[in-house]
């Protein structure tokens, strides 16, 4: 086994361990600690990939951004000390099964399908991803571009007209 | 890279799909609810990727559905987490099974 591979089983190892551990955490602050490496994990993995841009917007805007905003959230609503109460035994169960069930069946699928590679290498340099997201051409992205940043701003105004205070009076 | 088959990385970004999805099965508390979408949402993001880069490296259509899966995910927290705080201001509860005011 070469050096690449031994990197990506250790990191696959870092990831699915510290994403069971933030979805069975008692504690919640851990849980999202845990959830910052399992994002870090992924990022990695996206280096090993030499997907270097995705692995940076990875790390801003996962790492950086949403876990940020998930440890705030905690702060304001959260008793961060406090074990959060266990899971129903029986549902827990339950969907554990179920769940290994799934993934027994999909890895069956998976190791079944013969996948064929295709096409030569592409330049996936940040100046090649940004001049094909805004190329009009025929395979520019420049329309889902426009949406996405629809979408970011409708998502801005949809939390200050949520996250507003409404003044008593008013009610 | 090239030592390791495109199964073994399906195989991972299944494994954390599935995890994402016992999270949200066994919690209920909406703050973890929320990461457990975000490992899901992550475990799609790593199929793309390495399908771009295995099945078609000419092309960078996987690095846009990324891209564009990540930037949805900002959006979705960041509203998931307005709604979370208002719903404690109401209720003092992120518990979804104490926001039961609009069950019929």
């Amino acid at each position: 086994m070469s050096a690449s591979a031994v990197v990506f089983y250790l990191l696959s190892i870092f990831i699915l361990t510290t994403g069971l551990l933030a979805v069975t955490s008692r504690k919640i602050f851990r849980s999202a600690i845990w959830l910052l490496f399992s994002l870090t994990g992924i990022a990695g993995l996206y280096f090993w990939l030499q997907m270097e841009f995705i692995a940076a917007v990875q790390i801003v805007v996962y790492v950086g951004g949403i876990v940020v905003l998930i440890i705030f959230s905690i702060f304001l609503t959260q008793q961060s000390g406090k074990d959060l109460p266990a899971p129903v035994r029986g549902r827990a169960v339950v969907s554990a099964l179920v769940l290994g069930v799934g993934f027994v069946l999909t890895c069956l699928l998976l190791r079944q399908y013969v996948f064929r590679p295709s096409g030569h290498l592409a330049d996936a340099s940040v100046g090649n991803i940004g001049a094909q997201l805004l190329s009009t051409t025929e395979h520019g992205y420049v329309l889902p571009f426009e949406v996405i940043s629809i979408l970011l701003l409708a998502a801005m105004i949809g939390c200050i007209v949520i996250a507003i205070k409404v003044k008593p009076e008013d009610k | 890279m090239s030592q390791v088959p495109l199964n073994h990385i399906l195989i991972v970004s299944t494994a954390l799909f599935f995890i994402g999805m016992y999270g949200l099965f066994t919690r209920r508390n909406m703050i973890t609810m929320l990461m457990s979408v975000e490992l899901i949402l992550n475990s799609v993001n790593i199929n793309f990727v390495a399908f771009n880069k295995y099945l078609y490296p000419g092309r960078l259509e996987g690095v846009f559905f990324t891209l564009f899966i990540i930037a949805i995910a900002a959006a979705e927290a960041a509203v998931a987490i307005a709604i979370i705080i208002n719903l404690y201001r109401n209720f003092r509860s992120i518990d979804v099974e104490d926001a039961d005011e609009m069950k019929f």
